[in-house]
């Protein structure tokens, strides 16, 4: 079943490469229409009350380097695999009612990312998630190259994605170097086992943690983007296809949010707590700094950019509360936060087509004649600026929550991004939507075609709404297990004997592991 | 008194190899001289390899010591001849067609390529400081005539001198090197010094440190190690594509072999004394090639630089001096084989189907023109650069996690430092592939009868069996080994075990 989840796309992909052009598109649509029933699937037979991994796959892959293919879901992982199937499916056929350029090798690309994705989110072997984290690149430096919009007044999309990949391969490939450091420390001169769940049952010593803490975390942190590792962002989302961006801002992000949870956090505890003020103010300076940009930008797709920038801050602050509630706080919002920016970016590729540009200064009124389009957009706004009543104000309630327990300080700066998002999100909408139409820009109502991509999306937003439950409910028992061990863990003994415990008790970490007994 | 005179033993068995490809090269010299019979060395050549390859794999698990110990066949000198032999196999099937080949005559150059492959078999059994450099010399004058064959081309007759010219200084200081060695051990067996380095010591003794310095800095010449890889870029444009190909590939091969006996076993004891030196030379071979390789426009030249950065990053395996490191080393070599010479194919027809030789320039816009050519060069160029699914991930991975366990982590953050630098240039030739749309070039240059190198010889290049089979084979075995990497790994295993 998870192995079908995870080859599903790749096989349709391949298969679509013989079929003639015009049906590739419909293909690749089938496709991932398949990977997200099977994805439903999984969910149904989720059991909400286990305690960890389920549906797992282990077999030895290369023996004498100690990796196996190794897949599995938990709560951790299992809406965000649901995640990649829902946006893949909208995307996918977002891109096949249109003319695409060499469609066979658009489709198989772009359910070559799927896979991958899927790879990175499924994958329970510390090595095999690496590999699918750096395979996640391929593709999309195909789709952004090849199928990328060229600047007059800027780089061309070549160059925008080589600079997005060696920014994102810098980090992978230390973490390459990490990820095999940790698994030869912990075994110690015996067998090596790169398992997810293995090495977290053992964590390395803290000298070793540190360093390789911050190897993940330059992986993670590029990845998302956060504030000073976001150099790639600007031009690869200018270059970027439109049905390309939104499973690209969608999910890929996510992938460094859920790393931190699925990886730093379990395996480097130490480390996390010690650097854990650290990583909260890059959070912090992401969510500040990404929404006064996004305030600022006249470029469409960079107020979705910088949002996101603003948004990925508020998932890490919530995972480095290192608090249950931020936790769970931070994997719903990771999955509103794909399910609002991708409807963003496609109403995006919407708005362009109407207005043939992406300048918010040169559009406007787009309302007039398309009040469908604009209930769909308003919604995906309001839950974008998480009006309460939205998932999106639970997530963060859940996220503040949880910093509030731990870092009070942190937990009042986080809310003044709230507010900024309330500024940005309606600008947005109203400089699109509202004002006075300018001359030669078409308002015109959704296709039924593009209804049938946007509809089914808005929905789950709104679903999402009234029972985020169930999301909550599923993943809350996964991500105390992953936070337990960076709260619970005790100040290293070497530590512990030479400042004494009546220091280490005033420390952050004790406290909350208090009050949760 | 009756006279008893014993015949020395001799294993034909396991000098078969050695054998068949010395009698393979008087016969396809041979041909040369029967009319009828010219056109068949390229055949003649193949079966001979065939045959070669066949003696070695029966070979296969047998370690054994040769004429007295000079020579020692094991799975290392296996492995490493097999990919030697494997490299020449496409050599020939790349140089069908080539002007290079006709000008010279069939039967010489591909006699001259046999006889490189000689040599190289030789170098990966060898174990005595005299079958070393006869083995080494054996390999590399056939390749400075072959790199000068390319008769009508002033840069071919400009690298092959070039060759024999550094080559011939590697060779001698090599030499020199030896002689001191002997004078300082008192033996020309790897063995035998070994003891007497175990006796001196490797830093108390001048003379054998030196004659370990040289012989060292002879051997980095040969695998182009920097900084004595100067000659490498040079001698790779000018030489005919398929021997650039054969040459970046099993010189390189063989050159490690060597390098394998003589420090990872000879020199096992001294480990400590010399891998500073070695991890260094290694990190140093990184950065030069890689950087070396950015402002590259010529793809020869590119891949030259490259090698050199691959070079820097197999040199890893043998810093570490431990069974792992050896597998990782053999793992990458048969790995690196691949990936080149997917590669190089690609260059071979473009070369000769284009006016731009083997400028980027002649990749442009492949992928909507050629699509069988443009993927095995775009895979090529992702495994390189070390991407996922393909083998070279998987031999970073190998060469990383022989590093880490060897306590040379800051070697292992140096190899993905450096493949970060090598993306910058992988992806520009994958970019002129796909990207850009429209932005082919015009079909002929303005300087286009200028140069008789940049002369198309066969329009129809790019879809010559010969051509594309070989790339394809060469990428999808690349993609293969790096979603089941089992086999290679075996293969490797095999390597790393006859030694430890």
């Amino acid at each position: 079943m998870i192995n079908s989840l995870l080859w599903t796309p790749l096989a349709f992909g391949l298969l679509g490469l013989f079929l003639p052009r015009r049906l590739a598109g419909w293909w690749a649509t089938l496709g991932t229409a398949a990977t997200l029933g099977i994805a439903i699937a999984l969910l149904a037979g989720f059991d909400s009350g286990a305690t960890g991994l389920q549906d797992t796959v282990d077999v030895t892959w290369i023996s004498g380097l100690g990796v196996d293919y190794s897949l599995g879901i938990d709560g951790l992982n299992i809406f965000l695999a649901m995640l990649t199937a829902v946006l893949w499916l909208g995307a996918t056929a977002f891109a096949a009612f249109r003319e695409q350029e060499r469609p066979h090798l658009f489709f198989l690309m772009m359910l070559l990312a799927e896979t991958a994705t899927m790879g990175a989110f499924l994958a329970q072997d510390l090595l095999l998630f690496v590999l699918f984290f750096d395979l996640m690149l391929v593709p999309f430096y195909f789709l952004f190259g090849a199928w990328g919009s060229d600047r007059e007044d800027g780089p061309t999309a070549a160059a925008a994605t080589l600079k997005m990949i060696v920014y994102t391969l810098v980090g992978s490939l230390l973490m390459l170097v990490a990820a095999i450091a940790t698994a030869i420390i912990a075994a110690d001169g015996g067998q090596i086992s790169f398992s997810i769940a293995e090495l977290a049952s053992h964590p390395i010593g803290t000298g070793s943690q540190r360093w390789i803490f911050w190897f993940f975390a330059a992986a993670f942190l590029v990845k998302m983007p956060a504030f000073l590792l976001h150099g790639w962002m600007p031009d690869a989302y200018r270059a970027a296809p439109l049905p390309v961006l939104a499973v690209f801002s969608g999910v890929l992000a996510k992938v460094g949010a859920y790393g931190f949870l699925r990886i730093v956090l379990p395996l480097f505890p130490a480390a996390t707590v010690q650097f854990q003020t650290v990583l909260l103010l890059i959070a912090l300076a992401s969510i500040l700094y990404g929404s006064v940009m996004a305030f600022t930008q006249t470029n469409v797709r960079l107020v979705g950019g910088y949002s996101s920038v603003a948004q990925l801050g508020f998932i890490t602050a919530g995972i480095f509360a290192l608090r249950a509630d931020g936790g769970d706080g931070a994997v719903l919002q990771m999955v509103n936060h794909g399910l609002v920016v991708a409807p963003l970016f496609i109403i995006v590729a919407l708005l362009a087509e109407r207005s043939g540009t992406e300048d918010l200064r040169k559009m406007g009124g787009m309302a007039m004649r398309a009040p469908m389009l604009a209930a769909l957009f308003l919604i995906v706004t309001l839950a974008t600026l998480a009006m309460p009543g939205s998932a999106n104000f639970i997530g963060e309630f859940y996220i503040v929550n949880g910093l509030f327990q731990a870092k009070i300080v942190f937990a009042f700066v986080a809310i003044s991004g709230v507010a900024l998002s309330a500024y940005y999100a309606l600008r947005l909408y109203q400089r699109t939507m509202h004002n006075r139409k300018p001359e030669g820009i078409a308002s015109r109502e959704i296709g039924l075609r593009d209804g049938f991509v946007l509809a089914p999306l808005v929905l789950c937003i709104i679903g999402l709404a009234f029972y985020p439950q169930l999301i909550l409910h599923r993943t809350d028992r996964s991500v105390e297990a992953s936070v337990a061990a960076a709260t619970k863990e005790p100040t290293p003994p070497a530590n512990l004997a030479s400042t004494g415990r009546k220091a280490d008790s005033g420390s952050s970490s004790r406290p909350a592991g208090g009050e949760e007994r | 008194m009756t006279a008893a005179f014993h015949a020395p033993h001799i294993d034909y068995a396991g000098l078969s190899p050695v054998i068949a490809l010395t009698a393979a090269v008087c016969v396809v010299l041979l041909t040369e001289i029967v009319k009828p019979l010219r056109r068949t060395s390229p055949v003649l050549t193949l079966v001979a390899l065939a045959t070669t390859a066949g003696l070695l794999i029966w070979q296969w698990n047998d370690p054994q010591d040769l004429v007295a110990g000079a020579l020692r066949i094991d799975d290392l000198a296996i492995s490493i001849s097999l990919i030697a032999v494997f490299t020449a196999a496409f050599a020939v099937l790349l140089s069908i067609g080539e002007p290079a080949a006709e000008d010279t005559g069939s039967g010489e150059y591909h006699a001259l390529l046999l006889g490189s492959v000689l040599g190289m078999t030789l170098l990966a059994q060898s174990q005595n400081l005299v079958t070393f450099f006869v083995a080494i010399e054996t390999l590399s004058i056939p390749l400075y005539i072959l790199c000068a064959t390319n008769l009508r081309h002033e840069r071919s007759l400009e690298s092959g001198l070039k060759y024999l010219i550094v080559g011939s200084l590697g060779s001698a200081t090599l030499l020199y090197g030896m002689a001191f060695l002997y004078g300082g051990s008192g033996s020309t067996d790897f063995a035998g010094i070994a003891a007497g380095v175990g006796r001196e010591g490797l830093l108390s003794d001048p003379l054998i440190l030196v004659g370990i310095g040289m012989a060292a800095v002879g051997l980095a010449f040969k695998a182009s190690i920097a900084p004595f890889h100067q000659w490498t870029p040079d001698v790779y444009e000018g030489a005919p594509t398929p021997i650039t190909g054969f040459m970046a590939v099993a010189t390189k091969a063989a050159a490690f072999a060597v390098f394998v006996r003589f420090f990872d076993v000879a020199l096992a004891p001294q480990a400590g004394e010399w891998q500073p030196a070695l991890a260094v030379l290694a990190a140093v071979t990184i950065v030069i090639g890689n950087v070396g390789a950015l402002g590259q426009n010529s793809l020869k030249r590119l891949l030259g630089y490259s090698g050199v950065a691959q070079a820097g990053y197999i040199l890893g395996g043998l810093v570490v001096a431990d069974r792992a490191g050896v597998d990782a080393l053999v793992f990458y070599l048969a790995g690196y084989a691949l990936m080149n010479l997917a590669a190089f194919a690609v260059v071979v027809a473009r070369e000769r189907e284009t006016p731009f030789g083997d400028s980027i320039d002649a990749v442009r816009g492949l992928g909507r023109q050629r699509p069988l050519l443009a993927w095995p060069l775009t895979i090529s160029m992702l495994a390189l650069a070390g991407l996922p699914a393909t083998v070279g991930f998987i031999g970073k991975l190998y060469l990383i996690e022989a590093l880490v366990e060897g306590d040379y982590t800051w070697l292992a953050v140096f190899i993905a430092v450096g493949t970060m630098i090598s993306l910058a240039y992988y992806l520009r030739v994958v970019a002129a592939m796909w990207m850009r749309p429209g932005g082919e070039p015009a079909p002929t240059p303005a300087i286009a009868g200028a140069s008789p190198e940049a002369d198309p010889t066969d329009a129809h290049a790019g879809r010559r069996w010969y051509l594309v089979a070989p790339a394809l084979l060469a990428a999808a075995a690349t993609v293969f080994f790096g979603v089941i990497p089992q086999p290679l790994v075996d293969f490797a295993q095999r390597a790393g075990a006859s030694l430890f």
